[in-house]
């Protein structure tokens, strides 16, 4: 299944398409439909911005939809990629930022594979570490962490740095 | 050596890095190994290391630590390389640490090595096929300092279990006191006070990572607990871990240990120091029987004999 998208006024939209009122056509917000890509859903609000910045996604098209109605959420922010599945590492580093969200692989138009993204257990390569001092900073040496929640924290498996949400976030890589 | 010491000696760590990773079984393995090479006759030890090659690589000066592991490889009959300043290594001309680790490995059949940069050991260790022991990294870890004070709390108080500890002056940067908290943790029913000024206060993220495992205490008054406490771990308030001078002038006398504060403990207190000192504990103090931190500082070799002794057997 695909994500159910809103209006902000609480009303359905048609994904691509238009919706009809009377003589009245409405203007809609357009998301194009995706036949192969990736649809993250359930995002926390404002994380949508954010995972923009993290992946590198400037040959794909991305419909980003925010602060879209949702029963469960009261708010959410839903991400639409087409024509690209998410690596590992880019499935890590949006798991640090949208726990919790639900991440849809679409093939041929339909929902093939979703998962409900979890903190990792352990990143490399993910973030950098916020200590200037560490290994991975002064040689060629990708950071690796530990990942633990509540609160979220990341642990650097070479200089012992913890870092809390806010440095995990700014030091995505 | 009780069975459940042996079966955690036999999963010993293959390196030396972080006193986080070892369990209580293991720090107690190490423990009852220097007790053991502290009486053993010298012809005995010779044996130990006979025919290895130790490397040690000191890419940051230190006395201490490098002279104390120097001497417990030739007590065991080992050979020492490497250097005790980086300046004369190929480390100055530019070289990675993981090419001169790569190049010690196939010299030496265990590697022992300071660095100025955090999480050195750690990587040296990831790339090496030898062991690695870490003889510290910058602010991070010193293991063989904790196991050191470890050993020689047990040897003069006879216990780990229940004593009542002080640590005073630089809680905030001093790394010792750091790793002896979270080594502490893991022995039962042990007292902490905490004596610093606020600018140098136990960071909270150890406090709160030990606080059901320790009773602590904090204050910022030397004097206040003196009279409870089994153990007074002095610390120097280092220039090099201030981010400016000012703030270091501001703080450096205030906890300036003399015979008078001393006179404030118990007459079985033992007054411990990582060393070296610059004026937190005076002279005159030296020779009151309460002062262990020379002893403490030559612990350091049956200690660095016993970790050598157990990583030389030690395949990675």
């Amino acid at each position: 299944m695909l994500p159910k998208v809103h209006r902000s006024d609480g009303g359905p939209l048609r994904r691509g398409g238009e919706e009809m009122s009377g003589n009245r056509k409405k203007e809609i917000i357009r998301i194009k439909p995706i036949q192969n890509g990736t649809v993250i859903d359930h995002l926390n609000q404002g994380t949508a911005y954010k995972i923009l910045e993290v992946l590198d996604l400037k040959d794909y098209t991305v419909t980003a939809a925010m602060n879209v109605e949702s029963r469960k959420m009261g708010k959410k922010d839903v991400i639409f990629i087409e024509g690209k599945e998410l690596s590992e590492r880019e499935m890590e580093k949006v798991a640090l930022i949208g726990k919790g969200a639900t991440l849809n692989i679409i093939k041929n138009g339909e929902n093939k594979t979703k998962t409900k993204l979890e903190y990792p257990k352990m990143v490399h390569g993910t973030i950098k570490c916020i200590n200037p001092k560490c290994i991975s900073n002064v040689e060629k040496v990708s950071g690796k962490f530990d990942i633990t929640e509540n609160p979220l924290m990341a642990k650097c498996v070479y200089c012992e740095t913890r870092m809390n949400e806010e440095d995990i976030v700014s030091g995505i890589k | 050596m009780n069975k459940k010491t042996q079966t955690d000696s036999e999963k010993f760590p293959k390196d030396v890095l972080s006193i986080n990773d070892f369990s209580r079984a293991q720090i107690e393995f190490v423990i009852a190994e220097a007790a053991k090479m502290d009486k053993m006759p010298r012809d005995k030890k010779q044996k130990i290391l006979k025919g290895k090659v130790i490397a040690s690589l000191f890419f940051e000066p230190s006395t201490r630590t490098r002279l104390s592991f120097e001497t417990a490889i030739q007590n065991l009959g080992g050979k020492v390389i490497g250097f005790a300043d980086a300046d004369v290594s190929s480390y100055k001309k530019g070289e990675s640490l993981t090419d001169t680790i790569h190049t010690v490995e196939n010299y030496a059949d265990l590697i022992v090595m300071r660095h100025y940069i955090e999480g050195a050991a750690r990587r040296a260790a990831e790339v090496s096929k030898k062991p690695v022991i870490n003889a510290g990294d910058g602010a991070n870890q010193h293991p063989t300092q904790t196991f050191l004070d470890l050993y020689t709390i047990k040897k003069e108080c006879g216990k780990i279990d229940g004593i009542s500890i002080a640590m005073a002056g630089d809680l905030k940067y001093g790394r010792t006191v750091h790793s002896l908290m979270y080594a502490l943790a893991k022995f039962n029913n042990v007292q902490v006070y905490l004596i610093s000024p606020a600018s140098l206060k136990m960071p909270e993220y150890i406090i709160d990572d030990t606080k059901g495992k320790l009773k602590i205490t904090e204050t910022s008054k030397l004097d206040k607990y003196l009279d409870k406490v089994d153990v007074l771990y002095s610390t120097r308030i280092q220039k090099e871990r201030f981010p400016d001078e000012v703030e270091y002038e501001k703080v450096r006398n205030s906890y300036i240990i003399t015979p008078k504060v001393l006179g404030k403990g118990r007459k079985d207190l033992k007054l411990m120091h990582p060393l070296p000192r610059v004026n937190e504990i005076t002279t005159k103090v030296d020779d009151m029987p309460q002062a262990i931190y020379f002893k403490q500082a030559a612990n350091g070799v049956p200690v660095r004999e016993a970790l050598l002794k157990i990583l030389a057997g030690v395949k990675k």
